[in-house]
């Protein structure tokens, strides 16, 4: 009895206190935020860390380096020479015709960028462990800084490989640039896109499983030989080009080779789908990273 | 006074071994334990009532306001769930359960120079740790100045910070971090850094923030000291429950009688060495319990060194701060007046004050420890052993107003009449 008469004086006390008070809170942390609460809004307000953060990766990344951000071309330039004389020179695999080194050179610097964005996004969580542990900001600002910092990186490369095709076409090699070319920027947005997608996804769970973390790194290096970079498509049997078009670069590479140097294969069909592979991935990317970066820094 | 902060109903659950087994495998062997009905081969033992099924609740139904412009100190020994709500407050991490609401922007500093690259200039630095902390680059720029200032390191703004001292790097982001727009600053006892002239800068920051500025402050420190210096309402957790809250000395009186082990940081123990000597013990036995003190009465300190060789002409004394950390007097022992440790091993020295004269107050010791043969100094120990004197069952018409003095004076008062007014 006692206690009952209790229990109504703590409601009665504490019910007028949330009611009869209008307040309006800035904010609210909750034990089970929604789904879509993406807060957008003040991701944009955190645009200023994001533009210091690509500074940072670019100043500090060739800090004490004499060649600086020469590197950003050697490293692509390296592979190519390599893979033009492993795969090209030895292994003697078409290059529908085109220079290697231009050939080689397309396929890389995309599959690096691709490569790049899926793999550092995927390991946010625990690439950033300290700093998300002593400090918030919406954790979305570093799969971001990373695509926008290899980004830039990319754009370098795209400067090197226009400086080759002109000095092939100058040559007269058989290299013939069209109107395609100018889907580019598209492409490197499709690759983001999807990188970033697909890396989200897989940083929701690479953040408990240390393993899948390795896992990703091995199959990316498979997946590359599943994407048309040390091969066109071209000569891929008819058998097995479905399982090859069902990755989401072979039409973006393809488009890519197609729109600057004339040759590989284009067709709207095969680029709407990866579009489309991209938004989904995005879409659940996002609502993937966006659940658990809220406890994330519970399990690293 | 507006309502800030509304922590409501927060609890806060981990896994045990913090989802413990990192890999596919050890999941896997767990959730296969689970199917057979055996018990998970992860799970830690213990009986404490915060686990329960392989759960630990760090935190458990914590309530709790704070109004505008109020500094609250959160106090609790190691694991009572402190640096949870500090976390689940800086939005580092979710409550299980529960809502907390703010009013205002929040910045929390639970590091100094979190982000800071190495590589980067001083000058690139501010800027990209303000806008981790939240800022703008405007709201940077407009308060550059202001922070170069504040650290006084000018001269090295535009060196990189890995050719800073750690001193250096230090002041630089903590002046940062004090200089930050927010109306609620949650802090994580960010001042046991740096020097001792840097800290009473930095503790007079935070006072000017709490007590000038109007801006609320949370603040987790296990420094009673610093808690007390800051805050004037407190809130203790021990194991994940609120267990008091109010004014702070009241609250830190409760903490310090109920948890034994807060006691245990009223005694200074160290543990010998094989290579040089050392204080392994530092004690007072004041007058009353844990560290009271009554002004007047008797109050003896123990220390307990330890040598691995023979020392020729040692030397030790202490110091005792008072909470401006001045010192107020300083006691010495010497070898050529009393041998002491000339051979190796452990020795225990008294030092005994018949009658404490300190003038009521919270005070610390400062223990120095010397060889003055080879003009060596073993160690200098700051801030140990805090004790507290006060005024017990003296009745006296007298009022004991803080700061009024340093120590009082044996005396002797006398009235002598000189000369006799005729009658009026």
């Amino acid at each position: 009895m006692e206690y009952s008469v209790k229990e109504n004086k703590d409601i009665e006390s504490s019910v007028p206190l949330s009611s009869t008070e209008p307040e309006e809170w800035t904010m609210e942390i909750k034990s089970n935020p929604g789904l879509f609460d993406l807060n957008l809004k003040e991701l944009w307000r955190y645009r200023d860390l994001i533009s210091l953060i690509v500074k940072r990766d670019f100043v500090s990344a060739y800090k004490q380096t004499v060649l600086g951000p020469v590197w950003h071309f050697a490293e692509p330039m390296v592979t190519t020479l390599t893979y033009a004389f492993i795969f090209g020179g030895i292994a003697n695999i078409s290059t529908d015709g085109l220079p290697r080194i231009l050939f080689y050179l397309s396929g890389i610097m995309l599959w690096t960028y691709f490569s790049n964005c899926l793999l550092n996004t995927s390991s946010t969580f625990n690439a950033n462990a300290h700093i998300f542990g002593k400090v918030y900001f919406p954790r979305l600002v570093m799969p971001i800084t990373t695509t926008i910092s290899s980004m830039i990186a990319l754009g370098m490369q795209f400067i090197l490989f226009i400086l080759l095709v002109l000095f092939y076409y100058v040559r007269g090699e058989n290299i013939n640039t069209n109107i395609y070319a100018l889907l580019t920027p598209l492409l490197v947005i499709m690759i983001a896109g999807t990188g970033l997608g697909l890396g989200m996804l897989l940083s929701s769970v690479t953040n408990k499983y240390r393993d899948i973390a390795k896992l990703v790194g091995v199959s990316m290096r498979l997946l590359m030989f599943a994407t048309p970079i040390i091969y066109p498509l071209s000569k891929v049997p008819d058998k097995y080009k479905p399982i090859i078009m069902l990755n989401p670069m072979t039409s973006i590479v393809e488009t890519f080779r197609y729109g600057w140097l004339g040759t590989g294969s284009f067709s709207w069909n095969n680029l709407g789908y990866s579009l489309i592979f991209m938004l989904v991935s995005l879409f659940f990317g996002i609502l993937a990273f966006n659940k658990v970066q809220k406890t994330a820094i519970d399990t690293i | 006074m507006t309502v800030v902060v509304r922590v409501e109903n927060v609890s806060k659950k981990y896994q045990l071994g913090n989802i413990g087994t990192q890999s596919l495998k050890g999941d896997f062997n767990r959730w296969w334990a689970r199917m057979r009905g055996k018990e998970d081969p992860f799970a830690k033992i213990g009986d404490e009532s915060q686990h329960q099924n392989g759960e630990f609740w760090a935190l458990k139904d914590i309530n709790f306001e704070v109004k505008q412009g109020e500094a609250v100190g959160i106090i609790g020994k190691n694991g009572a769930g402190k640096s949870t709500l500090l976390k689940i407050l800086s939005r580092i991490t979710n409550p299980t359960i529960g809502n907390v609401k703010i009013k205002g922007r929040i910045a929390s500093l639970l590091e100094v120079g979190t982000g800071f690259n190495p590589d980067l200039t001083g000058r690139d630095n501010i800027f990209l740790n303000g806008a981790i902390l939240g800022m703008t680059k405007r709201e940077i720029a407009a308060k550059f100045d202001e922070i170069v200032d504040f650290s006084g390191i000018e001269k090295f703004i535009d060196t990189p910070v890995k050719r800073y001292s750690s001193g250096m790097y230090v002041r630089l982001a903590f002046a940062v971090a004090a200089h930050l727009e927010s109306e609620i600053l949650i802090l994580d006892e960010v001042l046991a850094v740096g020097d001792t002239e840097f800290q009473k800068k930095c503790l007079g920051k935070m006072d000017d923030v709490a007590h000038k500025q109007g801006r609320t402050i949370l603040f987790v420190s296990h420094s009673m000291q610093a808690v007390t210096t800051l805050t004037n309402t407190c809130i203790f957790l021990k194991n994940g429950q609120l267990k008091s809250q109010g004014f702070t000395q009241e609250v830190i009186k409760g903490y310090l009688q109920s948890d034994p082990s807060a006691l245990e940081q009223l005694i200074y123990i160290d543990s010998p060495s094989n290579l040089e000597p050392k204080v392994t013990k530092v004690e007072i036995e004041s007058s009353e319990s844990s560290n009271s003190q009554a002004y007047g009465k008797p109050m003896t300190i123990l220390f307990n060194i330890s040598t691995p060789s023979p020392i020729k002409s040692a030397a030790l004394s202490f110091q005792v701060m008072n909470s401006m950390d001045q010192p107020v007097t300083h006691l010495l022992v010497m070898d050529s007046e009393i041998p002491i440790a000339r051979k190796s091993g452990l020795f225990e020295l008294q030092c005994h004050i018949p009658k404490v004269r300190l003038y009521p107050g919270n005070y610390t010791l400062k223990v120095h420890f010397a060889d003055r043969f080879s003009k060596q100094k073993y160690q200098t120990i700051e801030r140990i052993c805090p004790f507290e004197v006060g005024v017990y069952g003296e009745i006296r018409d007298y009022y004991w107003g803080t700061g009024n003095a340093m120590y009082v004076e044996d005396c002797d008062w006398s009235v002598v009449c000189m000369d006799q007014y005729s009658k009026v």
